[in-house]
């Protein structure tokens, strides 16, 4: 399995003094700042996908930027490499330690430092639980827009670091479009200011490719987010389909036709049903898809917007087309949506959550697909997503205590994957490449693309020592997963037409 | 998350709780985000995520140590966890499982065992649990006094009452105001001497055959006022009515008891699920309306009773102010303020804060131990929800209300 690094193809790094590494950093950081006991470290072994797991060397708590460079500061002379983790709930195994690493836990930076109500902007720590953001602000009539399903949960500095996507970023935009500046701590423990409070800064957009940048170029101690007004008006539809392909023709006919909703999700009938267990939202449950289609603004255009999705929801053969009858209920719509992954626990023991994207005239088709090879590897797939962005998340409910399965469910991840890039698509949408990703990424990419990242990553880290084996994979990663998968010189799914 | 549960324990009911429990966790983290624990110590152990995943690795077979245990032990069993998770995780289930496992293959230091014993052997003695407690100001001396109401409905209804031990000992008056309350519906309330404590106090402090003990002599008590047509077995602590809902698993692998342990669970009542079917009505207005409603987690967590008692009192002309981060525990559960004191302390102050907010008269509460942990520091004077009940009730006077030491 992936979690496993494998020293031919991965970065490898010569053995350090134990020992000496925990009395250093024992001296840089507070007391139960430090965990080293085994027991105490299991529970850091992996992140939201479960499958993956690696043990640190030792796990580090700070509670400052000073703290933070300290610790960097020791591991570049000690060559140790460092993974920072967030709040734990990536999809992509970006926070799974490196065998031997120091896993860096940011949870502690749980502070919002400043509100502008007047500039629409607040500071905060990386720790900051996203959803705390736009509670905090509530009372100045203000959000913060990127609205991840994780986001009771997951922190704002693990947000840039996956550059983040949610139900709102269809019309409100990515994480990288809703920030202002960070403060990041290079790999030998120098405090970098990125970007500013004004809204363009001169020089390359370096806060753009720090976001996104999944802790291998340094680790984020501060982000400035932009917030917005609350709409004056929003209302949700939710449309109920007996048929998937025709859920996925309507995303594709109320995007042709020029509406931008807020949010545009579609759910299918496993699901629903899952969902509808956790938060009883009324969900139609006997029905093959839903969309749940938001639309925010001036309450005549919202009006407008909403009875033009219902037609094309009806034409399209919607079997019923409801909207929320108060605020409550449409909060609990978007609840059910955004604790569908976990409540599929539900149904399974196990999720495994793909995160293509492929474009949204093809919906319908790759839908159909997905179908045929969950037949074919015989697990169940649920499909949760953002239909708007033709951002797929293929949930594949599998045992890991089967034998074979957690293979299996990998396999047809991979298969799922390299159907999305067939069609014209990308091998992530918003979580990230990880651990989880990094063969796809030989797909995506050519020799000459991933060595340019390589170079990239080389002048901020030059001794790879942030995040290895993540994102990026090396060339020897690529040529080995290139001779087991193109045969011939054909990629997969080589019958497709290509876009 | 599937768990390779291993040694005597797979065998076991509890093994088999432990092991459903489990299977339905996907590590997603969302309950993370509501745990006060976590919330003051940042640290993943001190999570619901963390601890489950310390619990399955215990369970699993790998060593444990006092790391384990000192990272459940910071655990307030508040449910708010349970709330926010997507998967219906029965977290607090897996928790017993889990404390219990831990209790037998980790020593605690003496000073710590003979805190536990010592909680444990109070509890048990009413008279002089009261002394100490007056003794260390933890609740006042007098008692609120009333007029004695001469009880005029005809009581039609009857129905079983919880005495409590602690609460017996500190707050007598919550149970008479309950008896009042209940025969103006025309619902008579009986004491069983026989079901005196509910016995979480000993489960909670690694005694569980001592509870189990209780639970069994409880079931036998209520199971013969059942028979003879009591209705429902109203508990007026809202902690003794979650763990009395435990009940089952607390005997799952005893099948004499299973079923009778099904039935008195399904037969416990918060007062406030039985007097919102038929409100009562208010002969005078309250005196001082503005109040602040605490939610004990056990009223609102487990049992889904959040904001019941707002509502009814609001239906009696109180005006409960509005309250922020309501999910956050007081730091009270159990004896964990006894035992926890830096994290219930600093859960108490932040509670207190947000509940005094907007100048309440008084804070009204449903569990004996939110009472005397708020009451304790609080300047605002702390009371169950039960009294402003029987203030408005009939023409009695409020001769000396419970003020706080
Ligand atoms: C149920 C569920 C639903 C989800 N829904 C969405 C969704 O709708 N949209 C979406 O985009 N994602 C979603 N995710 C994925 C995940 O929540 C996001 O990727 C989130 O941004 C991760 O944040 P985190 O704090 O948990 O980071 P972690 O998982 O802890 O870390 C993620 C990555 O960020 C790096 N990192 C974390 N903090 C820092 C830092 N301070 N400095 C540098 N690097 C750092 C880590 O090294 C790692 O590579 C979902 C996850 C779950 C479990
Ligand atoms: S929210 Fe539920 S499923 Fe998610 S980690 Fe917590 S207990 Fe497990
Ligand atoms: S019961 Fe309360 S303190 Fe314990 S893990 Fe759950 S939320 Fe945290």
């Amino acid at each position: 399995m992936l979690d496993q690094f494998d020293s031919r193809i991965d970065p490898t790094f010569a053995p350090v003094d134990r020992q000496r590494l925990i009395a250093r950093l024992q001296e840089a950081l507070p007391e139960r700042g430090l965990i080293t006991k085994t027991e105490g470290m299991r529970v850091y072994e992996t992140d939201g996908l479960a499958a993956y797991r690696g043990m640190p060397s030792v796990v580090a708590l700070p509670e400052t930027t000073a703290q933070v460079s300290a610790v960097l500061r020791i591991c570049a002379e000690m060559s140790t490499p460092v993974v920072a983790r967030g709040a734990g709930t990536g999809l992509s195994g970006g926070a799974l330690p490196f065998p031997g690493c120091v896993l860096l836990s940011m949870t502690r930076f749980n502070r919002i430092l400043a509100i502008d109500a007047q500039a629409r902007m607040a500071r905060v720590q990386p720790g900051v639980r996203n959803l705390a953001i736009s509670e905090a602000v509530a009372q100045f009539g203000l959000f913060y827009a990127p609205d991840p399903s994780s986001q009771i949960a997951c922190s704002i500095g693990g947000n840039v670091a996956e550059n983040a996507g949610g139900v709102h970023c269809l019309k409100y935009g990515l994480t990288v479009h809703n920030i202002q500046r960070l403060e990041l701590v290079t790999v030998d423990g120098e405090v970098l200011e990125i970007g500013g409070d004004a809204l363009d800064t001169p020089g390359y957009d370096l806060l753009a490719l720090i976001t996104g940048s999944e802790g291998l170029l340094g680790v984020i101690t501060e982000v400035t987010v932009r917030l917005l007004p609350n709409p004056v008006h929003t209302q949700v539809l939710l449309a109920a389909f007996p048929d998937v392909r025709q859920a996925g023709d309507a995303v594709a006919r109320i995007i042709a036709a020029g509406i931008i909703p807020a949010g545009l999700e579609m759910m299918d009938r496993l699901a629903v049903n899952a969902a509808e267990n956790h938060v009883h939202a009324g969900y139609p449950v006997d029905v093959a898809a839903i969309l749940l289609c938001e639309i925010d603004g001036a309450a005549g255009d919202v009006e407008d917007g909403l009875s033009r999705v219902g037609a094309i929801c009806l034409e399209a053969g919607a079997s019923e087309v409801r909207q929320a009858r108060d605020e409550a209920e449409r909060r609990r719509f978007w609840a059910g949506r955004k604790g569908a992954f976990p409540a599929m626990g539900r149904m399974a023991p196990d999720y495994y959550c793909i995160d293509g994207t492929i474009p949204r005239r093809r919906l319908a088709e790759v839908l159909t697909e997905i179908t045929r090879l969950s037949g074919v590897y015989g697990l169940p797939v649920a499909n949760v997503f953002h239909a708007g962005d033709g951002n797929l998340h293929p949930l594949i409910l599998y045992d890991a205590a089967a034998s074979g399965e957690v293979e299996n469910a990998e396999a047809l991840g991979g298969a799922i994957l390299e159907l999305c890039v067939a069609m014209g698509g990308t091998i992530t949408g918003e979580h990230g490449v990880g651990r989880e990703k990094i063969n796809q990424m030989c797909v995506q990419f050519s020799t000459a693309e991933i060595e340019t990242f390589e170079a990239l990553k080389a002048s901020f880290d030059p001794a790879g020592l942030l995040n290895p084996g993540k994102a990026i994979p090396t060339l020897a990663r690529c040529a080995e997963y290139g001779a087991m998968h193109v045969h011939n010189g054909q990629l997969p799914f080589a019958d497709l037409e290509r876009l | 998350m599937r768990a390779y549960i291993r040694g005597p324990l797979a065998e076991t009911a509890a093994g088999a709780i432990a092991a459903d429990v489990l299977k339905a966790c996907v590590h997603c983290g969302f309950c993370n985000a509501t745990c006060p624990t976590f919330q003051i110590t940042g640290d993943e152990l001190d999570g619901p995520r963390g601890r489950i995943y310390l619990i399955k690795q215990a369970l699993e077979g790998e060593p444990v140590s006092r790391l384990t245990q000192h990272h459940l032990d910071r655990c307030l069993s508040c449910r708010a966890c349970e709330t926010t998770c997507p998967s219906g995780v029965e977290y607090h289930r897996l928790l017993d499982v889990g404390r219990a496992e831990i209790a037998t293959r980790v020593a605690r230091p003496w000073h710590e065992r003979l805190a536990r014993r010592t909680i444990r052997f109070l509890t048990g003695h009413r008279q002089l649990l009261r002394a100490l407690l007056i003794l260390g100001r933890k609740i006042p001396a007098a008692q609120p006094k009333r007029a004695a109401k001469p009880i005029a409905a005809a009581l039609s209804r009857k129905m079983s009452l919880l005495t409590g031990c602690v609460q017996s000992a500190a707050a007598p008056h919550f149970n008479a105001s309950t008896t009042r309350v209940f025969a103006a519906a025309g619902i008579g309330l009986t004491e069983t001497p026989a079901a005196r404590c509910c016995g979480a106090v000993a489960f909670h402090l690694d005694a569980a055959d001592e509870a189990r003990a209780h639970v069994r002599r409880n079931i036998d008590a209520w199971i013969a006022e059942l028979d003879a047509g009591s209705e429902a077995i109203v508990v007026n602590a809202s902690g003794c009515a979650t763990f009395i809902r435990d009940y089952p698993d607390v005997l799952a692998d005893d099948p004499e008891y299973a079923s009778k342990a099904h039935r008195v669970a399904r037969a416990v009542r918060d007062p406030v699920e039985v007097l919102r079917e038929s409100p009562p009505i208010a002969a005078s207005a309250p005196a001082n309306p503005r109040i602040a409603v605490h939610d004990p987690c056990t009223l609102r967590n487990g049992p889904g009773l959040e904001g019941a008692v707002a509502r009814l009192l609001s239906g009696l002309g109180y005006e409960p102010q509005p309250i922020s981060d309501t999910h956050l525990c007081c730091g009270s559960a159990g004896s964990y303020s006894l035992l926890q004191p830096t994290l219930s302390h600093r859960l108490r102050a932040d509670k207190l804060e947000v509940l005094t907010a907007n100048a309440p008269a008084a804070i009204y509460t449903a569990n004996i131990g939110c009472w005397m942990h708020l009451g304790e520091t609080s300047s605002t004077p702390v009371r169950h929800w039960i009294e402003a009940v029987d203030a408005v009730l009939g023409a009695i006077q409020e001769t000396q209300t419970r003020e706080t030491p």
